[in-house]
């Protein structure tokens, strides 16, 4: 099975972008009723790299991909999008800065009224009005193939599996072919197999879109196989970050029991 | 006594942080009505939502007041020899307060509830999280749309209920003691301008505002799964009829001041 580090890096971009982090977020905090969630949490992504945040349940992961697009509000820190500050930003303006975002969440969130089609097809409606209707489903019908759904396009959500509504999930967030790609979970839930083909499937679209992605995972073996680089969290904040092989290494002792459990 | 104080706090608190919340979320909506992009096809989906769906209960809620309406005046006028102005006495009960304040229940019933429960839905299963992720104000595409829509089609609600009302007062009336509908409708309005018919009719758009407001709040703000949108649905219902009726006090002493 191929890798992210087999995954060649576009070394001219990189170097044109001078290693510019596309996501920066910044000694961020959250807390929840005054339960701290996050405390003082620093990361940065750059473009074509993909993070992978593990820790174990009620780190902040999905938080911090939530924070991160704006979703909540940080108590303090910043989160930068493109060297943008996005803390008090008017929810058009936030608009304007998730046009280059897509993200996958933990149970999908289709539209339940809508068919798999129409819900991939929802952000181009809003954001590509000058698109016609026969180029609109086009350009359904091909996010649907990349992600292998182009015969259930008519189908209702309800009438797929869980594997099926994260592809679509994966479909829809590609729609505005974003810059940075946040998924939450995508393997969570699923059995061994359709896990082992979402990874596949992030792979392919690294390859083939170039993103900046952070993936929130519970699943060290998916978090392997699609991530240049891992974070671990632990109460809030970055326990470690590096590569596999530096998490293997490490004489921490919640790295080496996170690793032995998983 | 403190855990009673305590209690009273919180229910003074719970009262004005809501109050504040509402505040927050109708100054949101009103940045979102007048700013583009408009949201036409979702308001032409609601228009349909809240008006053609709502128009088979409401002339029925209607036509039942104007029969109850009829049956109950006849022997009232007659034991005092006023018989003569049960047409007027339906035609003006019915499109002064009856049609509207029905109107107004009716739709806070069907249409509140089914608001409430839909975006309570929307928000606790993220669906409401994945638009605004998309980078679409969820604000305009499901508030504002939602609350135009109930302001829009409530007067039009209203007319068709005062329609049926007069319609049905007229045939219980002439069930009992025959009557053609031209004369009935010539004596019930006879003598009334387009001032005691208008403003009834046109504050139900406050009324739709109310509902269609409070039911995109409830729902927008709901917390807790299933158990939550049942609450938000449940609370939409109560607290929008609740506000409609305390409404129609202030707007018929308004309008009596200003259409004298």
């Amino acid at each position: 099975m191929a890798t992210a580090y087999d995954i060649p890096m576009k070394q001219g971009e990189r170097e044109e972008d001078g290693h510019a982090p596309v996501v920066a977020v910044e000694n961020l905090y959250k807390s929840f009723e005054n339960r701290a969630v996050l405390n003082g949490i620093s990361l940065t992504v750059s473009r074509g790299e993909t993070l992978a945040v593990l820790g174990r349940s009620g780190t902040g992961k999905s938080v911090l991909l939530r924070l991160i697009i704006g979703l909540e509000k940080p108590d303090s820190g910043s989160v930068c999008i493109h060297g943008q500050d996005i803390a008090g930003l008017a929810l058009d303006r936030m608009g304007e800065i998730r046009k280059k975002m897509g993200f996958l969440f933990q149970q999908a969130a289709l539209y339940d009224s809508l068919t798999v089609g129409e819900n991939v097809a929802f952000p181009l409606a809003h954001h590509r009005r000058e698109m016609s209707r026969s180029e609109r489903g086009d350009r359904v019908k091909q996010l649907l193939a990349e992600v292998g759904m182009e015969s259930d396009l008519d189908k209702m959500p309800s009438d797929i599996s869980g594997g099926m509504q994260k592809r679509v999930g994966l479909a829809r967030a590609l729609a505005l072919e974003p810059e940075i790609l946040l998924l939450d979970e995508p393997t969570a839930g699923l059995d061994p197999i359709s896990s082992g083909e979402i990874d596949d499937l992030i792979l392919k679209l690294q390859r083939e879109h170039q993103m900046a992605s952070i993936v929130v995972t519970h699943d060290l073996h998916s978090a392997r196989a699609i991530a240049n680089r891992l974070a671990l969290l632990n109460e809030g904040n970055v326990a470690i970050e590096g590569k596999f092989e530096d998490l293997q290494q490490s004489d921490i002792e919640f790295v080496k029991e996170f690793l032995k459990q998983s | 006594m403190p855990s009673e104080a305590m209690s009273a706090t919180g229910l003074v608190n719970g009262f004005f942080d809501w109050f504040g919340n509402l505040g927050i979320f109708s100054w949101q909506v009103v940045r979102a009505a007048v700013t583009p992009p408009f949201e036409w096809r979702e308001l032409i989906r609601q228009l349909d939502s809240v008006g053609s769906k709502s128009l088979p209960l409401v002339a029925l809620a209607g036509a039942a007041i104007g029969a109850v309406l009829s049956m109950e005046a006849r022997s009232s006028l007659t034991r005092f020899g006023a018989k003569s102005l049960l047409p007027s006495a339906i035609v003006y009960s019915v499109i002064e307060e009856m049609g509207p304040i029905i109107t107004g229940l009716v739709v806070s019933g069907r249409v509140g509830a089914g608001i409430g429960a839909e975006l309570a839905s929307m928000k606790v299963t993220e669906q409401i999280d994945a638009i605004e992720a998309s980078a679409i104000n969820p604000y305009r595409l499901l508030a504002v749309t939602r609350i135009l829509a109930c302001i829009l089609m409530l007067p039009l609600l209203t007319v068709a209920a005062d329609a049926c009302g007069v319609l049905m007062g007229w045939l219980a009336q002439t069930l009992v003691e025959p009557i053609s509908l031209y004369q009935f409708i010539d004596h019930g309005f006879r003598g009334s301008t387009l001032n005691d018919l208008l403003p009834p009719t046109f504050k139900t758009a406050v009324f739709g505002l109310i509902i269609g407001l409070i039911a995109c709040f409830q729902g927008m703000r709901t917390r807790g799964g299933a158990e939550g949108v049942g609450r938000a649905a449940r609370n939409s219902v109560v607290l929008a009829s609740l506000f409609v009726i305390l409404a129609d006090v202030v707007l018929v002493k308004l309008i009596l001041v200003v259409f004298p």
